[in-house]
Formats: C-alpha cells, sequence, structure tokens
C-alpha cells in the first residue's frame, strides 16, 4: 500500500499536526519508506494467532472503590497556558 | 582510586564506614561535571544546591546512627523523562519545555526513600523517540568515547554520563532498546527489565505496552543494586507486575553453574559489523571457559521485529501524545498572531468565493492544537504521530496494527519456545558501533534498523542487559546482550557478573577522561 500526498494531509488533521507543503512532500516520501518497510508483514499467515496487545497480559485490576484526594484545582491549573480562576482558557470553540 | 572512578558499590562501602561523606562524594562529581560536560552535554540540568543539601541530610541521619536506606548518599542522574513535582521535567521536548509536573514519579519516591541523591536530569530523544539523542529540542549529547559520534539514545544522557563519570549510577528507559543500545555504545552496563518490573507512574509515556524503567551502571552489581531499589508493584500501575523482588544486590555475585547459553542465528546475519561479531564471539568462549554450554538456536520471526515495532510504538505514541493538546499544560503557540492569520485565510477565501475552501478551514480551535504542535514537536515525533495515526485510522488498523499484534505473539512465541531449551540468549546489542553525528539525520529507516537486536525484547516483555565485551579498531565500544524469561532479572545480572569478573571491559574508560 502506498500513501499520496493526499492521504498524508488527511492523516496531518486526524493527528492535529500542521505541516508546510514542504513537510508534506518530505512526509509523504518517509512515510512511504516505513510503510513499505512494515508491508513484508502481510508474507506472514496469522490468521489462527491471537493478537497480543501487551506483554503481561493482566486483566481486570480492580482498585478498591474508596474516595482518595486527588490533584486540588490549583495545582492541576498550574502549567495551564492561560487560565482564570478555575478553568483552562482556549479560543472560541462556538463563534458566528 | 579516585571518588569519581568509583562504582556505587565501592562508594556505598566507603559511605557506610564513613570513610567518606556524601557531601564530599557529591561535590566530587559536581566539581567536574562542568568541564567534562561542556564537550558531552549529558545533563540538561543539575541540581546542585539540592543535592548537596540532600547529601547534608543524609550525612547528618547517618553520623546520628539513624537508619539510611540502600543508596544512601550516591549521586544518581536521572532521565528527564520521570516527573518530579514542582521540577522541569522536559521530555527534551519544546513542548514541555516549562513543564513543572503536579506530581512525583513512583520510581522518584523510592530512590528518594532509599536516600540517593540525585544530581541532575539528563539529555534523551524527544519523547524517548529516536536511537542517537540528536532529536533532542535543546541538544546533542555526545559519545565520551569519540565526541564526534552519537551516544545512542534514546537514554544517551544517562549513558554518557556514567561513561564519562559524571555519575555512578543512571536511570533510563527502554522502550525499544533506548537502555541497552546507548549502554552499549557508551561502553557501560544497562538493564532493561521485565515489562512491569518497574512502576511507570510518572513516567511520561512513549509507548505503554513497551516502555520500561531500567538502571544504567558500570557494573552488572551496580545495576542490580539500583534495580533492587526502584522495582516492585505499585498500585498507581496496574500493569506493573504483583512477582516479588528478589534481592538482587545479595545474589548478584553467585556464578550460575551449567549454564546454557542460546546464541541466535538470525542474529549473526547480514548487517552485523564484523568486529562485533568476533567480540561477541569471543564472549561466548569466556562463557565456556566458565562452564556454560553453547547452543544455536532460532528465532524465526525475530526478523519481523522492526517492522512490528514501527507499527505498535507509533501506534500507541500517537495515542499518547494526543494529550498535548496546549490546553491543559505544555506549549501553546501565540494565539492572537495566530487569529489573526486565521482571519486573513477565511476573508481571502470567502473573497473569492471558495466554498469548499472555508469549509475546510481549520475552526480556531483546532487550528491552535495543529500549529502548537506542530512548532513544538520535532520532526521524528511528527513523523511517528503521523505514522501511528495512518495505522489506527480507518480502513488501515486490520492491515497494520492488528497484524502487528498478530506478529507480536509470534515474536514472544519464539521466546517461550527457545527458553524451554536455554538458560539465557547471548548476542550483539546492536549490528554497529556508534556512528557519527549527523550521519543518518535523514534516513529514519536506516536509523530504526539499528534497533533490529534490542525490540523484540520489548515486544515480547522479556529481560535483557547489555555488558561491555570489546572495543572497535576504532577505539569505539561494543556490547553484549544477554536475554531471559520474564522476571528473571537475577539469572541476567548473575549472568552479568560472571562475565565482569573475568574480562576488565567493564573498567575501560574513554581516554579524554584518564
Amino acid at each position: 500500500m502506498s500513501l499520496s500526498r493526499a492521504d498524508v494531509e488527511k492523516v496531518s488533521l486526524l493527528a492535529r499536526l500542521r505541516l508546510t507543503p514542504d513537510e508534506l512532500d518530505r512526509m509523504t516520501v518517509q512515510l512511504n519508506g516505513i510503510v513499505g518497510y512494515v508491508d513484508q508483514l502481510s508474507e506472514l499467515n496469522t490468521d489462527d494467532v491471537e493478537p497480543m496487545a501487551h506483554a503481561i497480559e493482566v486483566h481486570n485490576v480492580f482498585a478498591a472503590d474508596e474516595v482518595r484526594p486527588s490533584l486540588n484545582r490549583d495545582l492541576a491549573l498550574s502549567n495551564a497556558p492561560k487560565r482564570d480562576e478555575e478553568c483552562y482558557r482556549v479560543p472560541a470553540v462556538l463563534g458566528d | 582510586m579516585s571518588l569519581t572512578d568509583s562504582t556505587a558499590t565501592e562508594l556505598l562501602r566507603e559511605l557506610n564506614a564513613k570513610r567518606v561523606s556524601s557531601e564530599e562524594v557529591t561535590r566530587a562529581y559536581l566539581d567536574q561535571i562542568p568541564s567534562l560536560d561542556q564537550s558531552i552535554q549529558a545533563f540538561l540540568r543539575l541540581r546542585a544546591d539540592e543535592a548537596l543539601q540532600e547529601a547534608r541530610d543524609v550525612d547528618r541521619r547517618r553520623t546520628a546512627g539513624e537508619p539510611v536506606g540502600a543508596l544512601a548518599g550516591v549521586p544518581v542522574a536521572v532521565k528527564d523523562i520521570l516527573c518530579m513535582q514542582g521540577e522541569l521535567t522536559t521530555c527534551a521536548s519544546k513542548m514541555l519545555e516549562n513543564y513543572r509536573p503536579p506530581y512525583t514519579a513512583t520510581v522518584i519516591e523510592k530512590l528518594r526513600q532509599a536516600d540517593a541523591i540525585i544530581i541532575g536530569k539528563t539529555n534523551m530523544d524527544e519523547f524517548a523517540m529516536g536511537g542517537s539523542n540528536e532529536n533532542s529540542a535543546f541538544m546533542a549529547t555526545r559519545n565520551p568515547w569519540n565526541t564526534d559520534c552519537i551516544p545512542g539514545g534514546s537514554s544517551g544522557g544517562s549513558a554518557a554520563a556514567v561513561a564519562a563519570r559524571m555519575a555512578p549510577l543512571s536511570v533510563g528507559t527502554d522502550t525499544g532498546g533506548s537502555i541497552r543500545q546507548p549502554a552499549a555504545l557508551c561502553g557501560i552496563t544497562g538493564m532493561k527489565p521485565t515489562y512491569g518490573r518497574v512502576s511507570r507512574y510518572g513516567l511520561i509515556a512513549f509507548a505503554s505496552s513497551l516502555d520500561q524503567v531500567g538502571p544504567l551502571a558500570q557494573t552488572a552489581e551496580d545495576a542490580a543494586l539500583l534495580l533492587e531499589v526502584m522495582a516492585g508493584h505499585d498500585g498507581n500501575d496496574s500493569t506493573s507486575a504483583a512477582a516479588p523482588v528478589p534481592r538482587y544486590s545479595q545474589t548478584v555475585t553467585q556464578p550460575l553453574s551449567g549454564l546454557r547459553l542460546g546464541l541466535v542465528k538470525e542474529h549473526f546475519g547480514d548487517g552485523l559489523d564484523g568486529e562485533i561479531e568476533t567480540a561477541v564471539r569471543e564472549a561466548v568462549r569466556v562463557y565456556e571457559s566458565l562452564g556454560a554450554t553453547v547452543q544455536n538456536v532460532s528465532l524465526p520471526h525475530s526478523k519481523y521485529g522492526i517492522a512490528v515495532y514501527y507499527v505498535i510504538a507509533p501506534s500507541e505514541a500517537s495515542s499518547n501524545l494526543a494529550r498535548y493538546d496546549s490546553a491543559h499544560y505544555g506549549y501553546r503557540t501565540d494565539v492572537t498572531e495566530m487569529l489573526a492569520e486565521w482571519e486573513r485565510e477565511k476573508k481571502t477565501l470567502a473573497a473569492c468565493g471558495d466554498q469548499e475552501g472555508l469549509r475546510r478551514l481549520d475552526s480556531p480551535l483546532v487550528r491552535m492544537y495543529r500549529q502548537s504542535r506542530s512548532e513544538a514537536f520535532g520532526p521524528e515525533v511528527q513523523r511517528r504521530i503521523m505514522l501511528g495515526t495512518y495505522a489506527l485510522s480507518a480502513g488501515y488498523y486490520d492491515a497494520y496494527y492488528l497484524k502487528a499484534l498478530k506478529v507480536r505473539r509470534l515474536i514472544r512465541q519464539d521466546y517461550d519456545r527457545v527458553f524451554q531449551e536455554v538458560d539465557l540468549i547471548i548476542g550483539p546489542t546492536t549490528p554497529t558501533p556508534a556512528f557519527p553525528i549527523g550521519e543518518k539525520a535523514d534516513d529514519p529507516l536506516s536509523m530504526y534498523l539499528g534497533d533490529l537486536y534490542t525490540v523484540s525484547a520489548n515486544l515480547a516483555g522479556i529481560g535483557g542487559i547489555s555488558v561491555p565485551c570489546g572495543l572497535t579498531s576504532e577505539g569505539l565500544p561494543i556490547g553484549l546482550q544477554l536475554q531471559t524469561p520474564p522476571l528473571e532479572e537475577e539469572r541476567l545480572f548473575r549472568a552479568a557478573h560472571m562475565f565482569q569478573q573475568a574480562t576488565d571491559w567493564h573498567t575501560r574508560k574513554p581516554s579524554s577522561i584518564q
């Protein structure tokens, strides 16, 4: 499979990245190189193989359902690029 | 022997005997770091004042006869990927240049409980993505053996710090070889524990099913000491292993008898440097002289390791790094300027009646995300986010991500089968020695292929260690890799120590710091 420049541009939106035209060109070439290398996996028959998402396959690790202190608001907001007394501030989401 | 030439084990002996104080030890390192690190650039930040104060506190308690921890007064350098509350933790990224975490990593807490002295935070590839330290947003660490060469990565700063005697111990993380590879290229000992052996709480995530914290040191004995302090189950990391932690530092000096070693035939194929092959085969003979038996084994799916890794790791990374949204923490672009540009674009599109263009124009919020992320992430991080986003996107998930997870299981099954016949797998850590800075900068795939012998251990979740086993004709270090079944770190340390009792490669140091 190969990626077109338009595919790469679409992926950049999904990835919330903004690439310049030059970067899009370069990224298209590099991603195709890597994806081409990865395509060798298709030569393996894996029909009956169970996927392995984790090296230690633990399931349903439960924690006691009890109230514990969490980060206080000021600490949680302490690294905000922009904030007020109680909220993160971002550009208007709903506009004209 | 000078203080800064000592191993952590030796320093601890002197400290516990009160023949030297932690303040003297810490000061000895802090005194020589500025001149050494000018050319090496291993440290992003020193904690000089805090370290000396902590050292004096340990000295006071030790003198007063109060109980002290297992690493009391020994300096440790820590990769800048582990969170320390209120102290800069950058992951070598412009994204986190001013980030002061609101909480502290479990590993850091454990080091503090052991009374270790954290002397500074070390450089790395941005978000641990890379094998050369060239991907740091701030500076390129250099190899102490040849400052024109890379130190390896991503824990390159941690490896260079120990190799150049700027710290007796350091902490790194290994997602595809990021401890073992720089340890090999810098001529020191570095270990990736079993997945889950060390808590990942407070470790800034790259690929959560692969990331593991581990020790770097001059010797296996020192690495054992450091892992013993860091390992153990943590309620804050549900993937951490519930298994008890053996006293590695007590058993490391006990040789193993009847050791069965497996030589993986796939590790000796194309791409392996001739001098590395010679050194590794000589190391195997050393083990034979110590009573080990050697047999050839096969990991037939290991050749797919890189392909599997470069689907799974970027997929997890693209998801993990989605949290950097320039809203909650981290870098944000200049929004006033951004909005002005956005208004101009909108006006231009409206003026020429481009309805499609208007429809496709980002909302201001999406534009803020995209612009902030592209300004703050370096090229390699953006490449991996793109790769992972693609592999997880509709229509490609089955072909890439799911396929890779299936081959991952085949890789693990290869190991399970081989470990029924042998106790340890032995082979090279890297296919080539350290390369010149800049050599692979424009060729990501060739950089990725350097992970050939290390990624499989992360995919399978098993342990691995790299120990020095030679020098090339150009004087660059060569690493020997040993791998074991899950949770058998004790075996790795004991086997590595046996080798270091029979050889002196781990005592060599770069000529520039003699």
